[in-house]
């Protein structure tokens, strides 16, 4: 059988429901009388309901068609039973795929998702009232409570619902009795699958409509036209890498991280969430003594992941002290704070920044060439966020190129690489697993952590103050007697 | 990497009104000009000239478009696949359910996870934003916003407050505190003022500032403080679904994806979009940046999710299965990038191999659509969170956590979790 739907969807039509396209032409093929699921006839109570199939049948189907697993596959055959393609004959209500001898039937299309969009509440309206009369007043819980609510809203129209509720009835007697049975479980799966009962979810629940209409087209006025261009002439200017190149990056990037990822190499000693032990967050945290042989292969890898580990951080800081030429790391710091920090901050922190590291003759000064040094001095004199980038960039370059060489060569890396852990993994029994589970460490709280590193912040910043020669005279404690 | 530092929008005098401000490197007929952002609009908005009609800015908007597909395709000399056959293949990889976080009522809209790697932060329909200790499962702080359906919530890298927004148009950020009885909806403070719903919001590198994006179709960066605008984007032309932050040295720049199917990046200095990528058939949902910050993946209502290289400006890569047939809501990946998670409208997590572009694993368990998944900061577990709700008379919502464990010699079921219920 053909089936013909007059709507197109890639986006259109209705929001989010692009995917029921391929799912329809899927169902169409199911349905194909020489090569999809074979149905027979049924006997229900006492009525012989056509082509029922049964869930063993469509899963198996599924699984050729597909060529899926079975899981997959029920998971799969339930979508269509939620979305209402299939319906179960008797337990109406529970819209799973049971792959057992559980009697389905394929919906109608007139009733798919796509041609009756969106259920109107009117039309539930009419069909409430027409099985209120056949029910003689016995609706369901949810379907009174539905009823109700409509009564309520719709009572101008309701005596219009009413009318065409009685015509409807009418018009069923009529109908031969297997038509009407088969008529009616399929309005009956229709309305499961829109107004769902309580405490059960809709798949057509798809969440918010998007503010923009996506049916409708974009009007391209000539300012659109011309931002287009603008950025399409940009982007030809861009200069763009070969594929080769940056692909071949790529597999660099994962090959050289593969050894650190939890989900392709275990984490020694045990990964936390499967022993429930936290040892392994200890051991990489930012105040450990010596941390784990991965941590200090990782920093090896490029500058970034070095100062982007708190651990690694402190490691190279503690090396340029040595090498004393701890300004750089500090104006680094103190430009990225000001670049992310709080506007209103700006004017203070960069004064601060100027006196430090900037101005000739400060404490701290940075070595920047001279036409950079220009352009930012001449920038502060109206400090924005981004004044320090030039210098910022300069000094970064001189750590990655220059000052992180001497770091990996430095005594103070070796020696780290030297001491550097590489814990056991720790294999738990049964009984430690569960003593695990209740022992949960609850850690460290990090509001408390960031009040500590604030302090040590501001302690190291206290320390790295220049000493006042004229303060310690005035106090005597230079004066030698 | 490099590259990334040059990328040199400067800030200094506009070419055309002088003023100190954020520039855009734009060309005028390969003539370079550094405007800033108004000027920029005020070139656009210009009448049109004798001799130009609309339907000659379309003809040139077509002729620059196949110029730049002729020279992307010159720079394009060899598949993913191809490059990615010196990869060694990977093992079977066994996830299961280890965490279970119930205490949601309703759909778990959005989760993000905190720097210290075991807090997350969530947000559901019914306005309830919760900060939970996922190792040990505890609610430890809880905020009901005046407003339903959650949709951005995100922690702050210090661990100090949290920010969140959906139809209330605002992002709210609510600082933490270790009271026992505080009282975090009289700490609240509004940052962000959208025209319509909040749909992403990250902090960049510290407390002090916002990223939000909006189905007012603009994402903003705002000042937490003072509630400021700094910067504002505009570019695309139908809802803003989602943002991400790039993870590079200079972390200058961000990705979005919208509802009219592109997915742009921009700079956050000047605001100027500086690529876009438009191959999607429907709405972008989700879209992440690669660890490296080359190249960034993106989940779409199209049931494919799809990596796109930075560098050669091109998509490089489609995640799509004939049997995978529902939406794409949300993608993240593993710490290295070789594994990429996706949460689908089908109720399930598909894992793909970034490289090889197969399927690695599909995990079932929740029971209804999965809205978010995030891979924690270091990489040891990922969490999905989802419209769950049971059918046995609760009002649940499962979030559940997966971490990663490698299963050796056996060939294992195909990646079914049991629902560890604590």
């Amino acid at each position: 059988m053909t089936i013909r739907t007059l709507r197109d969807y890639g986006q259109h039509y209705r929001p989010r429901m692009a995917c029921l396209k391929n799912v329809e032409v899927f169902v169409v093929e199911m349905q194909d009388p020489k090569s999809g699921v074979k149905g027979a006839d049924q006997k229900l109570n006492v009525t012989i309901i056509p082509h029922v199939i049964n869930g063993q049948d469509i899963l198996a189907w599924i699984v050729t068609k597909m060529k899926v697993t079975t899981e997959e596959a029920q998971a799969f055959g339930t979508m269509l039973v939620a979305y209402g393609y299939i319906y179960p004959l008797q337990n109406h209500r529970k819209l799973v795929l049971v792959p057992d001898s559980t009697l389905y039937r394929f919906q109608t299309p007139y009733f798919w998702p796509v041609q009756k969009w969106p259920a109107e509440d009117i039309d539930y309206a009419i069909y409430l009232a027409r099985r209120n009369i056949r029910k003689k007043g016995m609706l369901e819980p949810y379907e009174q409570q539905h009823y109700d609510n409509l009564h309520k809203w719709m009572n101008p129209k309701w005596d219009f619902i009413v009318m065409q509720a009685t015509e409807q009835y009418k018009a069923n007697k009529e109908r031969k009795k297997p038509d009407r049975v088969v008529l009616d479980c399929q309005e009956r799966a229709y309305w499961i699958v829109h107004r769902p009962p309580r405490r059960t979810h809709s798949a057509m629940d798809y969440g918010l409509d998007r503010l923009i209409d996506p049916n409708a087209e974009e009007v391209l006025t000539f300012d659109v036209v011309r931002r287009t261009n603008i950025f399409l002439t940009q982007a030809l200017m861009r200069s763009a890498v070969k594929s080769s190149m940056s692909l071949t990056a790529f597999v660099k990037f994962v090959t050289t991280h593969h050894n650190h990822d939890p989900f392709l190499t275990t984490p020694v000693p045990s990964n936390p969430w499967i022993t429930d032990s936290d040892e392994f967050w200890q051991l990489n945290s930012r105040s450990v003594d010596i941390p784990t042989k991965l941590s200090v292969e990782r920093w090896v890898l490029s500058f970034w992941e070095l100062i982007s580990d708190p651990r690694g951080r402190v490691d190279f800081k503690l090396f340029l002290k040595k090498e004393h030429s701890a300004e750089n790391m500090a104006f680094y710091e103190a430009a990225e704070e000001m670049r992310w920090g709080a506007a209103s901050a700006i004017p203070e922190k960069s004064q601060f920044i100027f006196n430090t590291f900037l101005k000739p003759g400060a404490p701290r000064w940075i070595n920047i060439d001279g036409r950079t040094m220009g352009l930012t001095v001449k920038g502060l004199v109206v400090p924005h966020r981004y004044v320090l980038d030039a210098a910022q960039t300069h000094i970064f370059l001189l750590m990655k190129k220059d000052t992180f060489y001497r770091y990996l060569k430095s005594p103070v890396h070796k020696d780290m690489q030297k001491r550097a852990l590489v814990p056991a993994p720790h294999v738990f029994t049964d009984a430690q697993l569960e003593a695990n589970v209740r022992n949960r460490n609850p850690g460290v709280s990090p509001i408390l952590q960031w009040q500590q590193e604030e302090e040590e912040k501001a302690a190291a910043a206290v320390a790295a103050r220049p000493i006042d020669v004229k303060a310690m005279v005035a106090t005597n404690k230079l004066d030698r007697k | 990497m490099c590259d990334q530092t040059f990328l040199a929008i400067t800030f200094g005098p506009c070419d055309s009104c002088s003023e100190n401000r954020p520039l855009m490197n734009l060309y005028i007929k390969t003539e370079p000009i550094n405007y800033c952002s108004l000027c920029m609009e005020i070139m656009a908005c210009q009448g049109l000239a004798s001799g130009e009609t609309l339907k000659s800015l379309k003809a040139e908007s077509e002729t620059l478009r196949k110029k730049l597909e002729e020279e992307r395709k010159k720079l394009h000399d060899v598949e993913l696949e191809k490059v990615a056959e010196k990869a060694e293949a990977l093992g079977e990889l066994n996830m299961k359910t280890r965490r279970t976080l119930k205490g949601h009522g309703n759909k778990v809209l959005c989760m993000d996870w905190c720097k210290d790697k075991r807090r997350i932060v969530s947000s559901s329909q019914d306005g309830k934003v919760i900060v939970w200790d996922a190792f040990t499962t505890n609610k430890e702080h809880a905020v009901t916003m005046p407003t339903t359906w959650v949709m951005a919530c995100a922690y702050a890298p210090s661990g100090c407050a949290i920010a969140c927004g959906g139809l209330d148009n605002k992002c709210s950020v609510y600082p933490l505190s270790l009271d026992k009885d505080e009282n975090l909806a009289a700490k609240k403070k509004s940052v962000a003022m959208h025209t319509n719903y909040l749909s992403g919001c990250t902090f960049t590198n510290s407390d002090m500032q916002i990223l939000t994006s909006s189905g007012d179709g603009t994402s903003a960066l705002w000042d937490v403080e003072s509630g400021q605008l700094l910067q504002s984007f505009h570019g695309h032309s139908a809802d803003v679904l989602t943002l991400d932050l790039a993870p590079s040295e200079t972390g200058n720049t961000f990705v979005s994806g919208g509802s009219d199917k592109k997915a742009n990046v921009w700079d956050l200095r000047s605001g100027q979009n500086v690529q876009s990528f438009d191959t999607h058939d429907s709405d972008i949902n989700c879209v992440k940046y690669y660890p490296s910050g080359d190249a960034f993946a993106s989940a779409s209502d199209d049931s494919t999710c799809r990596l796109f290289d930075l560098r050669a400006d091109r998509e490089v890569s489609i995640y799509s299965k004939d049997s995978i047939m529902f939406g794409a809501a949300s993608v993240d990946f593993s710490l290295s990038g070789r594994l990429l998670f996706a949460g689908y409208n089908d109720y399930t997590i598909n894992v793909w191999d970034v490289l090889k572009g197969t399927r690695v694993a599909i995990l079932f368990g929740h029971e209804n659509r999965v809205s978010s998944l995030r891979v924690s900061p270091d990489g040891t577990a990922f969490c999905s969170g989802s419209w769950d709700n049971t059918l046995r008379n609760k009002f649940l919502f499962t979030m559940t956590a997966y971490p990663g464990q490698r299963w050796a010699n056996c060939a294992p079921p195909f990646g079914t979790p049991n629902h560890g219920q604590m």
